[in-house]
Order: C-alpha cells, then structure tokens, then sequence
C-alpha cells in the first residue's frame, strides 16, 4: 500500500507523453526577455543600460527586498533595451531584453560535467550564495529559495522534504531531471540539509515514474540520510502541505507554513539548481522545460535559457498545430494561457501545454445540484459550492470565515465538478479580496 | 359555561394591560432621541441609494448632513444642486452650487480601431478577465468590453454598443454617482465637468504606451506627441507618461485640440458639426 494524502485529491488522465524523451538543450534564440518579476515578491532593480554588454552568468538585475531574488542574463550580448515586455501573466512588465551574441559565459562559472561531491562551505555560506545566485522555487510557486532556508527564529526545521511528485499530468521535466541528473540532485539535497542542520531528507515521487524511484533509490545507499518514498498517484501531490502529509502524516495548520511542522519543501529542480550554484558557482540561467500536447509532432523536454520565448521552444518541438486552441504555460491544472506565444520562458515555467481547438474551450455553466463531489475532492477540506455562492454575493468577510486564504487554486473543485460551475474562478477572485481585507486590517 | 367565558376575558384583558404597561415603559426607557430634520432631509433625496455621495444610503447621507456644521463639501450627485439648496433651506445652511458632472468612458478601441489578437473565454466580467490578462487586444489599457459599469448601474445609464463593443453612457439617466467609475478595473471612467449644454472634450484614451507602441496596437490611441498642449491656448492640457489629459475647469472648448490631434484620440460631445473648411468647400462645389 503506497502512501499518499488523506483528504480530497483527484486523478486526471496522466498523459506523460514526453517521458521517454531525453533532455535535449535548445539552441540559443536570437534575443531573450528577462522579465524583472519572475519571483514572489518585490520585483528585482535591473543594473544594467541600453547597449550594455552582458556575459553568460552575469548580474543584470538586484534583489530588491527581503522576499526578492537576483536575476542573471541567461546568454551573452548587447542589452537591447529595458522596456516593459508582455509575459505570461498576460500584462506588459519590466524586462529587460538582450541581443545574443556568442555565448561567453562569466569566467567564475564551473561549466565542467565533473562531479563534485564534497561540500565545502558552511551552512550560512550555502544560504548566502543561493541567494546571490537567484534560485527560487522552480516547482513553479518562485519562492526565493534563500528565505525558503532562512529559519525564523524561534522555530525548528526538523526535516527536509524534497518534491519529484510531477502531479500536473503531461509535464515531465521533473522527471528527466531525476533520471539524467541523479548523481548532483543528490548532492544538491545534501547541500540542502547542511544549509537547514536538518539529518533526514525525503523524496516523494510519485509511483507513475518507477524508473526514477529506482534510480535514486539505488543512488541514495551512498548518500547518508536521504531517502527515496515511491507515493501513490494523486494530485495535487506536489503541493507542499499534501506532499508531507503524505510522506509524514503531519498536517499543516490552517493559515501556517511547513517550518510550523519542522519540515521545509523544495522541488527537485531547485535542489539541481542549488549544486549547480553552490558547487559549480553557476548561477540559475537555464531550466527544464516540457513542451507537450496532444497534436503535437514532437513532444519533447528541452535545456531552456531563461528568457527564451515560449515561440522557439514550441518550433523546436514541431511547430505550432493548425487546430490549436490555446497555450498553457504550465501543466493543465494550474497553468495559465498565455495572450501570445512570444511571451519569455521563465524560472517558473515549469512546462508549455499546446491544447487542440476542440478541448480547449471552456463548457456552459450549469446549476449546482449539490453532489459535494467539490468538497470530497478539496484536499484542503473546504468547501468550494459555499466559496463559490458567497464569492457570487460578494461576501467576502465570510470567505474569509470559511478559510478561503487556505485555498490553493488547484483546481480540483473546476475539474471534479458536473455542472462545469466556476468554482475556483470565484474562489481566486475571493481570494485577491480577502487579501485586501486582512492587509487593509494589519495596517 | 359562562364562568369559562368570564374568566378568559378577565384573563386576557389583564395581560394585555400588564404587558402594554411593560411595552410602554421599555419604549420611553430605550427611546432613540432622533433629529426629526433627519426624515424630512432624507424626504427630499432622491431615494435612490447608489451611495454616490459616499454615504450608506439615502438616510445615512440624511443623517451626515443633519450632523455636519459645514456641508459644502458633501453633495447629492443624483439630486444636484437643486436637491441641495432645498436640503440647506430646510438645516438654515450654506451651500455652493457644483458644476454638474457626468460618466465619460476614456477609450475608443473599437473593434475596427484595434485588432483584437487573443480569445477570451471564461466568465464574462472584467474583474475576472482583468486578474487572468490585460486584454484581447494589444493594447493592456484599454476597455475589456465585458460590461462591468453596466452591471452597477442602478439608473440603466449605461449599455454596451453592440457595434463598437464599448459602454456608452446615456447623458439623460446618468447622475455622476460614481458607481462604474469604482466598478471598472481598467479605471476608464471618470467624472467630468458635464459642461455647457453637455459640451466638453476629452482625451479618450488611457494609454500610456510609448507612441509607438499604442499606435500600432490602437489606431485611436493618444501617443503623447504633445500638438494639443502647445495648441491650447488655456494650458488646459498636460501630458503625463505618455498620455494626455485635459483639465475641465481650464479648458475653454475652443476645439482646437480636437483638430490638432493625428490619432482623433481628443473626443468632442455635444458640438454642432463644424462648417467645411474653405478649401474643402471648393473641392466640394468641383466634385458635385
């Protein structure tokens, strides 16, 4: 009996179709878009003028704030100009844009394929140069990983638990960089339980990617303290609190984080991304990313530039399908359409979803007949019928009451329910008022 | 038989009497000492309760204007001047009479002046179109079309044209109460002066796109070239980020903006047409 989570969780077609594909790098783009906000929090102070010349690896913008993280251009050349740049949050934000030219990277930058297993900096050093590296959350939330292992005083990490859950069907990112990458994601969880003082590291992943069990489960014998947890296949898995109730049993308080628990959560992708830049001093300037979808020629998992547009990952892949109807970037649960496909690949990508004309347009909204299925499948056990009527009424106040801020669009509710009602739409609007609410009562 | 029928009475008569005395007693004891001005001020407000003076209803602004020594600054934007100095007759105080004001939309992109290049498809409101994207044009400024402000309406002043998908505002049922202004997430509708005769100008645009860029996605849009500052005569216009904007209490409605703007993004309402110009008149007189 695999372990999973209690409470709601749905299982929507797996559609992994890209794999059996290796990670394949994609050749530079003519120009890249580096949005200035690819993080949470206050977007990143750009330090560079038109018609600068960049190296790989260079910092190009500052953290800006305790919550912020570094951005480094991704590719070498001129900057072409810092103009606001629409992105995949569909609104023109700051970017700054660079002309390629060559690829010379920054000479600190380690780019050998050499393993290097020995961890010499202490814990506070790690932090510091994850933080100068500006890694952030790469599962797809971009949480400035530095704060992430930056424990408030007066509480414990207790456990490190590391997410290759990969629960948005058709995205397998996550699941090459398992495969291919074993040896420094390994190294880079070590990194991580140094940084945290934390002996014990979990991996969850869940079981649809036996090959990477295995893997890493052969692998882990010769790394103290980590160990690898097959988990039954149910989403959303990969969220943080569903992922240590799975592998733990503990439960998050309503309105807490995980370091209430002792347990801090980062993705497979950061804990690569954390050897790269601690042992290799590379800082984060390319990602996996899955390019996927049903019509398309050739589903395929590509080394991204950051700030590539999601144009040229798409051409890579075969070409745009004539009968496209949108494209996801992200999985099919939580990702977002995008306006136009010339918006930049960012930290967060995590994967670009071509949906065919035919399965991409939204079906009429019923009436409500109140099955519950929405509030079996909520695996925060609320109960997304009552958000959505009182969304539709605009009581907000008693959004709050009923733990709406709690919520986290994952999409269960939308997906499970049989009159296509628009449940998390009200519930993410209530949320943006809710949070004006509180903001407005802690000032 | 009778005895039943006796003692019933007595018996009801008796608590009704008792618990009148007991009613009568908590009445005076918890009485609500009230400004009778108050019924009759809110007697001559519109009834309407659209909250458009910022207080909770009719009664509440009643009871603000009641309270307040100096009510200049509060207003009835649906009753108007006439409603006000009625109030201030009734309170013996003072007020000043404000220029009328009305609802104006601040973008012209219809359909045939900007290309629409994305598909929305979820609910049709602009508050949720406007947390998912910036619009199914290029233009991230401009009126999403989705009918917000007409919702809010309480007076039916306000429809969708279905040709250029944007809002218009019926100049006879608007109040200025401000309802739409607060509703629309693209923060297009103001309040304006209403003007003589319904006359003003304004810019109609809110992008603040570099030219360029709103150019090529609006073909109405204001690109911030400056001709209509340096051609008004009142300095009634300046231009912020890239965007025009037109002062009501300075300008004039001489109509020269309207003419010196290359993008027809300055609108002019309630104008009678302009004569032809000279030279057109002669080209006129050739053609036919």
């Amino acid at each position: 009996m695999l372990k999973t989570f209690k409470k709601g969780g749905v299982h929507p077609p797996e559609n992994k179709i890209s794999a059996a594909q290796p990670v394949e790098v994609l050749p530079l783009p003519a120009k890249v878009i580096i949005p200035l906000s690819q993080h949470i929090g206050a977007p990143a102070e750009a330090m560079v003028a038109k018609g600068d010349r960049v190296k790989t690896g260079q910092l190009i913008a500052k953290s800006a704030g305790f919550v912020s993280a570094n951005i480094h251009s991704t590719v070498s050349g001129i900057v072409e100009s810092l103009e606001p740049v629409m992105d995949s949050s569909g609104y023109k934000r700051p970017a700054i844009t660079i002309n390629v030219e060559g690829d010379d990277w920054e000479p600190s930058v380690d780019r050998s394929p050499n393993l290097k297993k020995e961890i010499t900096l202490s814990a506070q050093d790690i932090i510091k140069k994850i933080a100068e590296a500006g890694i952030v959350g790469l599962g797809g939330a971009t949480f400035p990983t530095h704060v992430k292992l930056s424990v408030p005083a007066g509480k414990k990490a207790e456990m490190l638990v590391i997410n290759g859950v990969e629960c948005e069907p058709f995205l397998t990112s996550d699941h090459r960089l398992m495969l291919e990458k074993g040896h420094e994601l390994m190294i880079g969880i070590q990194i991580l339980m140094k940084a945290l003082n934390v002996p014990k590291a979990m991996v969850g992943i869940e079981a649809n990617k036996p090959d990477a069990v295995s893997h890493l489960q052969s692998l882990a014998k010769s790394y103290s303290g980590i160990e690898v947890q097959p988990l039954k296949v149910k989403y959303p898995q990969g969220g943080e609190k569903q992922l240590i109730k799975a592998l733990t049993g503990r439960e998050v308080p309503s309105g807490g984080l995980p370091i209430d628990i002792g347990a801090v959560v980062h993705n497979v992708g950061t804990a690569l991304a954390v050897y790269e830049a601690v042992q290799k001093n590379k800082p984060l300037v390319e990602r996996i990313v899955t390019v996927t979808g049903k019509n398309l020629a050739h589903p395929s998992n590509f080394l991204v530039r950051i700030g590539t547009p999601v144009s040229a990952l798409i051409a890579a892949a075969g070409g745009l399908p004539d009968d496209t109807g949108k494209v996801v970037s992200g999985g099919p649960m939580m990702g977002k359409a995008v306006s136009s496909i010339d918006v930049p690949v960012t930290k967060g990508t995590s994967g670009i979803l071509v949906i065919p004309a035919a399965e991409s347009k939204r079906k009429p909204e019923g009436v409500c007949i109140r099955c519950a299925k929405c509030v079996s499948v909520c695996p925060m056990g609320l109960e997304p019928y009552l958000l959505y009527r009182l969304g539709q009424r605009m009581q907000y106040s008693q959004m709050e009451v009923e733990r709406v801020l709690d919520c986290m669009e994952c999409g269960s509710c939308s997906f499970e329910c049989p009159a296509n009602l628009f449940l998390l739409d009200f519930i993410r609007l209530g949320k943006v008022e809710v949070g004006k609410i509180v903001r407005e009562r802690k000032n | 038989m009778s005895s039943v029928l006796t003692t019933s009475i007595l018996m009801l008569t008796i608590l009704g009497v008792v618990l009148a005395v007991i009613l009568y007693v908590v009445a005076q004891k918890f009485k609500v000492e009230e400004d009778p001005r108050i019924d009759e001020v809110e007697a001559l407000l519109p009834g309407a309760n659209c909250g458009g003076c910022g207080y909770p209803g009719c009664r509440g602004l009643a009871d603000a204007l009641v309270k307040a020594d100096d009510i200049s600054a509060i207003f009835c934007p649906v009753g108007g001047n006439e409603t006000m100095r009625k109030v201030a007759a009734i309170l013996g105080k003072a007020v000043e009479d404000k220029d009328p004001q009305i609802a104006v939309v601040r973008c012209s992109g219809s359909p045939q002046n900007r290309t629409r290049v994305v598909e929305y498809n979820g609910i049709s409101s602009c508050k949720f179109a406007s947390t998912l994207y910036s619009g199914d044009t290029g233009c991230q400024f401009g009126c999403l079309g989705l009918g917000d402000c007409v919702a809010v309406c309480k007076f039916d002043a306000i429809y969708i044209d279905p040709v250029s998908l944007l809002p218009v505002i019926d100049e006879e049922k608007c109040t200025a109460c401000g309802a739409c202004v607060k509703a629309c997430p693209k923060l297009l509708i103001e309040l304006r002066k209403k003007g003589p005769k319904g006359k003003r100008i304004f810019v109609s645009c809110m992008n603040t796109d570099k030219g360029g860029v709103a150019r090529k996605y609006c073909s109405v849009a204001c690109i911030g070239c400056f001709k209509c500052v340096k051609v008004c005569p009142y300095e009634a216009i300046t231009l912020e980020n890239n965007l025009a904007y037109i002062d009501a209490n300075k300008c004039k409605l001489c109509r020269k903006c309207v003419e010196e703007c290359p993008t027809d993004s300055i609108l002019e309402v309630n104008f009678p047409p302009r004569k032809p110009k000279v030279e057109e008149q002669a080209q006129n007189a050739v053609t036919s």
